[in-house]
């Protein structure tokens, strides 16, 4: 039973200084789910930023504070793919740990994959009737599978469509590249200035070009990467978190 | 050292795993091979014909610089095979005998004996390949299969015309070698 | 010019760059859907990539047999250690031949040991055949994508270059009609030259044979006219047996353009009467990589070109904002193994978004040793803040982050990094992007406060 179960909730560093609602949406949206969840206070940035910029061995210290802070959980849900993903792949190997590392592999889930996999909710009740566009990240889609890859052959899937399905009046709009990266890939928004901000652009495109109403995607950084853009260039765009339009739309 | 020695020396000096050589499962093929062939070859931009519309081809665009190789076509063949090919770069029509064809993707096997100068199907301007309806096999697994140990010195699948995409990605037939394929099916 | 600043320079003619990338989009779509009418796709890439791994584990013996077979088959093996080497054979080659005049197919080996400008200040005349090539050559521009040497160019572009050099009518833009034009100008040098150079896409150690796959044709109108014919390859482009090929060819052609086969897929196993085959088996660097366990990967390679299509980057920065002969992801994990200081920049020019893994048909794990080159490209660089990783590590923290909050809030979310690498950068982020409102509290803060 889920109800006896300890669940934390890991706050990528960003969602926590800047997206707190979104991270108040992931709260909110577990406990009416019937989950027991803490926060761990103590946590810290999972070191990904430093990691994916070629530090990864910098990062030993963010990774045993990591483990110590959320081994003993049953389970460990983040409001993002990336950040799930770094601790999964590139998390250093620490000596005299790898056990509670792999243990912690096993346990932590991004949201979606946490409702559909485990908790495997089926029938959400609530309604949200706008037109919504999703935004793949490339590290919740290709990297945790959270959705088939349209590069592969493989059946269609989606655990966040899975999701947002079961909300009524909320309409999926299907999008021409339906997981294209939106350039914001962490040090490259920066260092690859142009481009990064091409590609946002184009992103931004296909969902307005389909009419969609609402952006919403497991990982914030896409969007605050997406929503910067469309807001410097006065574009009508909403943006949320899926957290957040879960939350809305069952309360 | 020698190059050879050389390379041999470093690889040799790689530490190695074993990784085991797959072996390759036969595929279904679900469609009829010779629907199959047919639209495959269209794809590649070639034809499949009857032997009657190969005949109407040459008559309606007056070809005379034919060259035949395949079996109870010779009354088609105007020259010899000369021994040199650059004889043949006045060639309108070469008619080949195929060896099979792939259904999956249109290619048909040729082989030396096919094909009297390697050149041939290259320089002419228009080629035809003659194959029999029963030769198709579904995919490329089954291709090789039916070629085997097969010991000619030269090979060939041809699956269409020479073509190109280069200028602009804009399709366009012809590129250096026949400017179209024809496949009489019998 | 670093990636960055080529990539910017690129993007500046904003229509090209968009054309540039829809056409490539177009091709990845292509090879999207003819991938999906073989429900035993995924199948194939698994084997592709297992026959691969069993060739890079059994290197030695397989290239042993290819040259033992290809021998008794009555080819001429040589072996180059690198690009220099493989120079002076190809050279040596054409002295005893007496030949000035050489036609070459589409080999980026050749590229990649630069035979051209090294044949050129020897006397010999190098044509490429390929049309794409040919476009290039004539420009004095290496191919811009592996593939489709020409793809930057616009039919505009193209058709000034023929007025200029092939004397087409100005102003006649019709694909058609520029290709037959370089039809008519090619055969000539076809039927001219005593000897031709292709590349290799694969080399079977079974048979001693070497397939080499075009559309145009334009390999074996060079070699069957020829009396010496000059196959240049790679060590990694041995694969085991003749039925493998069944695999690849299957792969190959759909991952590249879309298209179930190429139209030409010859075979050579022994020449023909009274001419010569010769190989060229080339290092230059590939036992290297090898050696490297992340990377050796890499080698499976089979040149698809599909992981340019697919990356978002490369298809909005081109082929030339990477500086390097193989462009696109796969580029980029080859070209730091060759000179890291060099191409130092190249793994940094992803967003790590893994979309050429998963087109890849022999399943090469790019992103991740883009990855691992990141780690690897630190180190050599130590900790010189002037390197250029350094400037990369300032740019993510100065992602919004840094705005309005204070140190002591920084430093406790991240508590491993320097005020340095947390306050720079800022700029560059909101050149074009609004950064998120400053929310009232941190969700800590508010967990504090409602929670515990
Ligand atoms: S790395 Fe893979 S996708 Fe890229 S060119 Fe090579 S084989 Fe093709």
């Amino acid at each position: 039973m889920i109800q006896n179960k300890n669940i934390a909730l890991f706050i990528p560093c960003y969602v926590d200084q800047f997206y707190p609602n979104v991270a108040i949406a992931t709260l909110e949206l577990l406990e009416k789910l019937g989950c027991q969840v803490s926060y761990p206070i103590g946590q810290t940035c999972c070191g990904q930023p430093m990691a994916n910029t070629g530090y990864e061995r910098d990062t030993v210290g963010t990774t045993k504070h990591f483990v110590e802070i959320f081994g003993d959980y049953d389970y460990i849900v983040a409001p993002s793919g990336s950040c799930v993903l770094h601790i999964k792949d590139h998390a250093p190997a620490i000596a005299g740990m790898e056990k509670e590392q792999e243990s912690l592999h096993n346990k932590i889930f991004e949201l979606t994959e946490f409702l559909t996999d485990v908790l495997k909710v089926e029938n959400l009740k609530g309604s949200f009737p706008h037109k919504v566009g999703y935004h793949a990240s490339c590290h919740g889609q290709r990297g945790l599978r959270l959705g088939s890859s349209s590069e592969r052959n493989e059946p269609f899937f989606s655990k966040a469509k899975q999701l947002l399905d079961q909300i009524e009046g909320l309409e999926w709009v299907e999008l021409t590249r339906t997981d294209e990266c939106c350039g914001f890939g962490g040090t490259f928004a920066v260092t690859e200035e142009a481009l990064s901000v091409q590609m946002g652009k184009d992103r931004l495109q296909d969902h307005l070009t389909h009419g969609v109403e609402i952006l919403t995607g497991g990982d914030m950084s896409c969007i605050m990467h997406l929503e910067g853009i469309a807001k410097r260039n006065q574009q009508t765009l909403k943006f949320m978190h899926i957290a957040e339009i879960l939350n809305q739309a069952i309360s | 050292m020698s190059g050879r020695e050389n390379i041999l020396a470093k690889i040799k000096a790689i530490p190695r795993e074993s990784r085991l050589l797959p072996e390759i499962p036969a595929f279904e093929f679900p469609m009829d091979h010779k629907v199959a062939f047919m639209l495959s070859i269209q794809a590649n931009k070639g034809e499949v014909i009857t032997e009657s519309e190969l005949k109407d081809f040459i008559a309606i665009n007056r070809f005379e610089k034919i060259l035949n190789l395949a079996k109870g076509m010779e009354s088609l063949s105007t020259q010899p095979l000369p021994s040199d090919a650059h004889e043949l770069n006045e060639l309108e029509v070469a008619i080949i005998q195929g060896q099979f064809g792939v259904a999956e993707n249109g290619a048909i096997w040729l082989t030396d004996e096919n094909l009297g100068l390697r050149a041939l199907p290259f320089i002419t301007e228009h080629l035809v390949i003659v194959l029999e309806e029963k030769s198709l096999v579904s995919n490329m697994h089954e291709a090789y299969q039916r070629i085997g140990d097969q010991p000619s010195g030269f090979g060939l699948f041809i699956a269409g015309p020479s073509k190109t995409a280069d200028i602009e990605q804009s399709l366009v037939i012809g590129a250096h070698g026949a400017k179209s394929l024809r496949v009489v099916l019998r | 010019m670093s990636h960055p600043a080529k990539a910017s320079e690129f993007l500046q003619d904003a229509a090209k760059a968009k054309w540039h990338d829809e056409t490539l989009w177009f091709v990845r779509d292509k090879r999207d859907t003819i991938s999906k009418t073989i429900p035993e796709w995924e199948e194939l890439r698994e084997l592709a990539s297992q026959i691969k791994d069993n060739v890079l584990a059994n290197l030695y013996e397989y290239l042993v047999q290819f040259e033992e077979k290809a021998t008794a088959n009555g080819i001429q093996v040589h072996w180059a250690k690198d690009a220099e080497e493989h120079n002076q054979i190809v050279l040596s080659i054409l002295q005893k031949h007496q030949c000035k005049a050489i036609v070459k197919s589409k080999s980026i080996l050749t590229e990649e040991c630069h035979l051209n400008p090294f044949l050129e200040n020897s006397g010999v005349e190098v044509v490429d055949t390929d049309l794409g090539e040919r476009i290039v050559q004539f420009l004095n521009q290496p191919p811009s994508h592996i593939v489709l040497p020409a793809i930057h160019l616009k039919k505009r572009d193209i058709s000034e270059l023929f007025h200029e050099k092939l004397h087409t009518e100005k102003g006649n833009e019709d694909p058609a009609y520029l290709t037959h034009a370089a039809r008519l100008h090619l055969r000539e040098k076809f039927l001219g030259a005593k000897v031709a150079i292709t590349g290799v896409n694969f080399g079977v150690a079974e048979t001693g044979e070497f397939v080499v796959c075009t559309n145009e044709g334009n390999a074996d109108m060079g070699v069957h006219l020829a009396d010496v014919h000059i196959a240049c390859m790679g060590i990694e482009k041995i694969i085991p047996r003749r039925k493998d090929l069944g695999v690849f060819l299957r792969l190959l052609a759909r991952s590249a353009t879309g298209q179930p086969i190429t139209n030409y897929n010859s075979h050579f196993r022994s020449p023909a009467q009274g001419k010569e085959i010769h190989i060229v088996l080339v290092d230059n660097g590939r036992t290297d990589q090898l050696a490297r366990e992340k990377f050796k990967n890499s080698l499976k390679c089979i040149r698809c070109g599909a992981c340019m299509n697919t990356c978002p980057i490369y298809r909005r920065s081109g082929g030339y904002s990477y500086g390097s002969v193989v462009p696109g992801p796969i580029g980029s994990i080859l070209s730091p193994g060759l000179d890291l200081k060099k191409h130092s920049s190249l793994p940094f020019a992803s967003t790590l978004c893994g979309s050429c893994t998963d087109v890849c048909p022999v399943k090469i794990n790019i992103h991740e040793q883009l990855y691992e080159w990141r780690q690897e490209i630190t180190k050599a660089q130590g900790t010189n803040a002037k390197s250029i990783s350094m400037k990369i590590a300032n740019g993510i923290f100065a992602v919004p982050f840094a705005y309005k909050i204070t140190g002591a809030m920084m430093r406790g979310a991240l508590k491993i990094l320097p005020d340095s690498i947390t306050y720079s950068g800022l700029n560059t982020w909101g050149k074009q992007r609004d950064l998120p409102e400053t929310p009232k509290e941190t969700f800590k803060d508010w967990y504090k406060k409602n929670r515990s």
